[in-house]
């Protein structure tokens, strides 16, 4: 019996799968288990077709695999499209009732469960619950008590009565009943449970909460997939701690919105994926030239213009390294897991204040979309710290004013970083323009000034390259010849396939890397291995590029733009294959 | 708040460089004017200006300042506003910046009603590119880029607010001091989005939109038995385009700001050195 299990639901649009999945998810959440969930929206063929995935183990995962052992099939295509990842001994549960799977084809080898999930559906009190007799049938096969679906049912359905709560529990033992009378097959799984308690949430909400923790108060956005989580989850949160959150009427309001809220001396961020991006990058340059903190997250989804707008890459990276005309200073952090996303966005909000600079939360798709299970402890929330940088009061703001007494807001100093006076600041009143400024903030061509303004924003990456950590997150053997760099979501499955490279002998160093600017110095460690190779999710390998130039030095490249995310097994056969092209030509 | 402030308190020390005789002198003055009577001061002040002669507004006053984006000064003001409630927001931008390129945020801003004044310097042409059609030039109005003229028709930016829900429109004219200080005035202490297009002439690009022409056919609602609070009365107005009117022309004296409908009182700068006190909760809801 392998380690984990792997369990989808699919079916059409509308066959409610995201919230049968869900309810599956959190019951073995709850149950003390590993949960990392995936989703597919749409198909490789055409139509409807969804399905939620689902992979557990006692030890954390944080990845998927090419294998399936429990599939509910709602439509005969959900098992077409799961060929590949169905093998022998898998169960396809499905309604040989419904219409459309009468003729169903069950491949060869596997297991096919045929429930009257809609019978027994209407049994129990509804055939709206047919999704939560196929989770009772599921729990039987895979030997998961169905007590703890109880607690995620009642979390789901709690909130319309009681009545409703108990048909479903009813629901779900028909559905289990069914399978240990009709059936007596063997089957080779045993989901154990534990006493941790786990949370479980995706990489758009990590953000959001990030975001609370961190202190942002204020959030203006424009709906958009995949970034329309981050909105959701905080909007009905923030309020509660003083914040505030506005559907802009686009992407160009929605930053500007938030450009205001920060020169106002809020905390304020604005999410969106690349689209968005393209329409804030007019407002980018503004934000950076007068040198106001703000967080912009992009949660890349493939593109160019509409792309494949539910599926995963990483292909912003160039606009958010160098997009915007003319020449400024910009951070851009990358988180590489979901609880990364958490973290990566509370450091954010600090570099964005202490350097005044705005900074790219850099997501992608497949982190946002996905639910992991952590302990709470991964979110613990005394580890937040607020630096604010430097910010001036009516005593503080003094030192700042000039000889006619005052305040100058791009005051020329050593660190590059100058004093901030919010609205309300005694002495403070200044302006702010996207055009080049003296120290007062007031419009200049003068040579001299223009080159010192110039200079004095590009300190401000010298003094964090200096004082920031950037280190990249190291995994595998760190004496090992052959050097992995990545991004991003890669992480989870980097990681993974580490160990099925292990299996077969070979080792490697891996270096995950969540600074995209300013960025580690990776001189030392590409000079020490013989291989590197550089994994990501895009055509032109726009950080291998990046690499390439810091250290001067050709890497190999793992490309992955297919739209769909690395997964473990399949990037450790990547991995040797690109080892063995080497060999061969040496 | 100091009741002693002038409105020469809210001027810079740096001299405008808008042509002699250009209408923004006139409306900036109203607008510091309307400020100071209003019991505000530079430091409690700020204002949003756009890109044009009109987005230098900025640069000539002493208050807090941005000076923005072409066309989108009004998604900034309302930022501004949203995480300082206790600070008084001025927009200010001319016709291109508003009625062209910010044409979407104008419409919305109507509708968001967020508590502030919105002053457009409306000169029917676009001053700093040195000549060319605005949305509001006449439909014959020949120039550089339009040499038998735009042949659209201008837009009728009160319309637009009215359409959209406006909650406070007024227009008034830069050279009649007392009266557009007055209406300003009046927007800035409206409960909602104050919208004045102040008729602000460009005597260097526009020889037919000029001082004597509004003079010559201005009507000051002021003069008339109009009531802006009847909103029927205020679209014939709105939409009678053989004169242009002064004044209040419509306000809705039940209006509701944003801020008081989402119950956005605090100012967002103040927050503590951690995460909430209670932050773990956020983390509980995802058992």
């Amino acid at each position: 019996m392998p380690a984990d299990f792997n369990w989808a639901i699919g079916g059409e649009a509308g066959d409610g799968i995201d919230s049968t999945g869900k309810i599956f998810a959190q019951a073995l959440s709850r149950a003390g288990r590993h949960v990392f969930t995936s989703k597919d929206f749409a198909s490789r063929i055409r139509g409807g077709y969804t399905a939620y995935k689902v992979r557990t183990a006692i030890d954390p995962v944080q990845s998927v695999v090419d294998r399936l052992d429990v599939l509910i099939a709602l439509t005969q295509r959900t098992i077409d499209e799961n060929l590949d990842e169905l093998h022998e001994g898998s169960v396809i549960i499905y309604d040989g009732d419904r219409s459309t799977m009468a003729d169903v084809e069950i491949p060869e080898g596997m297991i096919g469960l045929d429930i009257p999930l809609k019978a027994l559906a209407e049994e129990a009190g509804g055939a709206i619950m047919r999704n939560v007799v196929a989770l009772g049938a599921a729990c039987a096969v895979a030997d998961f008590p169905i007590e703890n679906l109880d607690s995620a049912l009642q979390k789901r359905f709690g909130g319309k009565g009681e009545a409703i709560v108990e048909n479903n529990k009813k629901a779900a033992r028909a559905g289990l009943e069914y399978v240990h009378e009709e059936y007596d097959h063997e089957y080779d799984y045993d989901l154990e449970t534990t006493d941790n308690d786990y949370v479980l949430l995706n990489g758009d909400q990590a953000i959001g909460m990030g975001a609370i923790a961190a202190g942002c108060r204020f959030y203006a956005g424009y709906p958009i997939t995949p970034a329309t989580d981050v909105m959701e989850y905080l909007t009905g949160r923030i309020e509660r701690y003083g914040g505030h959150v506005v559907q802009a009427e686009d992407e160009l309001a929605a930053i500007n919105l938030a450009l205001g809220a920060a020169r106002a001396g809020a905390r304020s961020m604005t999410a969106t994926s690349g689209p968005g991006i393209d329409l804030m990058a007019e407002t980018f340059g503004l934000v950076a030239t007068s040198e106001t903190p703000l967080v912009i997250v992009d949660v890349m989804r493939s593109g160019p213009s509409t792309g494949m707008p539910t599926k995963q890459e990483q292909g912003d990276l160039n606009m958010m390294l160098y997009g915007g005309h003319g020449e400024i200073p910009r951070f851009v952090v990358a988180p590489t897991s979901i609880d990364e996303c958490f973290w990566k966005t509370v450091e954010a909000f600090n570099m964005a204040e202490k350097y005044q600079v705005p900074v790219y939360v850099a997501a992608d798709l497949a982190m946002a979309v996905t639910e992991q299970t952590f302990p709470p402890e991964a979110f613990d929330m005394d580890e937040v710290e607020i630096d604010r940088g430097k910010v001036v009061d009516d005593d503080s703001i003094d030192e700042w004013l000039d000889e006619k007494g005052r305040f100058q807001p791009h005051a020329l100093t050593d660190d590059g970083i100058s004093p901030r006076a919010f609205p309300g600041t005694e002495q403070g009143a200044h302006m702010s323009t996207g055009l080049e400024h003296d120290e007062l903030g007031r419009r200049t061509e003068d040579t001299e000034m223009r080159v010192k303004q110039v200079d004095k924003r590009d300190r401000k990456v010298e003094t964090a390259k200096a004082t920031e950590d950037l280190s990249p997150r190291e995994f595998g053997n760190p004496d090992s010849d052959t050097l992995i760099l990545s991004w991003g979501s890669n992480e989870g499955a980097l990681v993974e396939a580490l160990d099925f490279l292990e299996e077969d002998g070979i080792d490697v160093r891996f270096l995950s890397v969540p600074y995209m600017f300013p960025r580690p110095d990776l001189s030392e460690d590409i000079e020490a291995a013989d291989e590197v190779i550089v994994v990501e999710c895009n055509a032109t390998g726009q950080f291998a590029n990046v690499v390439e130039h810091d250290t001067l030095t050709r890497v190999k490249r793992i490309n992955k733009y297919d739209g769909v995310r690395f997964k473990a097994d399949e990037l450790a056969e990547d991995i040797k294959a690109t080892l063995d092209a080497e060999e061969d030509s040496a | 708040m100091s009741s002693d402030v002038r409105f020469t308190d809210f001027k810079s020390d740096k001299q405008p460089t808008w042509c002699p005789g250009c209408g923004d002198f006139g409306t900036m003055n109203g607008i510091m004017k309307a400020l100071a009577n209003s019991g505000n001061d530079p430091d409690n002040t700020f204002v949003v200006a756009g890109i044009g002669c009109s987005g230098k507004i900025g640069t000539y006053m002493h208050s807090y300042a941005i000076h923005g984006v072409h066309g989108r000064s009004l998604p900034v003001a309302a930022g501004v506003k949203l995480a300082n409630p206790n600070l008084t927001v001025v927009a200010a931008g001319g016709d291109g910046d508003g009625y062209s390129i910010g044409a979407g945020h104008f419409i919305h801003a109507v509708r968001r009603n967020v508590d502030m004044a919105y002053t457009v310097m409306d000169n029917r042409i676009y001053g700093l590119t040195k000549g060319q059609a605005s949305p509001t030039s006449r439909e014959d109005f020949e120039t550089s880029t339009t040499p038998e003229g735009p042949q659209q028709p201008p837009v009728n930016p009160l319309a637009l607010s009215l359409a959209a829900g406006g909650t406070f429109i007024a227009q008034s004219f830069a050279t009649d001091h007392k009266r557009h200080a007055e209406i300003v005035q009046a927007a800035i202490e409206h409960d909602g989005f104050g919208f004045v297009n102040v008729f602000s002439p460009c005597v260097t690009f526009n020889d037919v939109d000029t001082y004597d022409y509004f003079r010559d056919n201005l009507v000051d609602l002021a003069d008339t038995d109009h009531d802006p609070n009847d909103y029927e009365a205020a679209k014939e107005k709105i939409l009678d385009s053989s004169k242009e009117y002064e004044g209040i022309i419509y306000q809705d004296e039940d209006s509701t700001s944003y801020e008081q409908k989402f119950g956005v009182t605090e100012d967002m700068s103040d927050i503590g050195t951690g995460a909430p006190d209670d932050a773990m909760d956020l983390v509980r809801e995802f058992y």
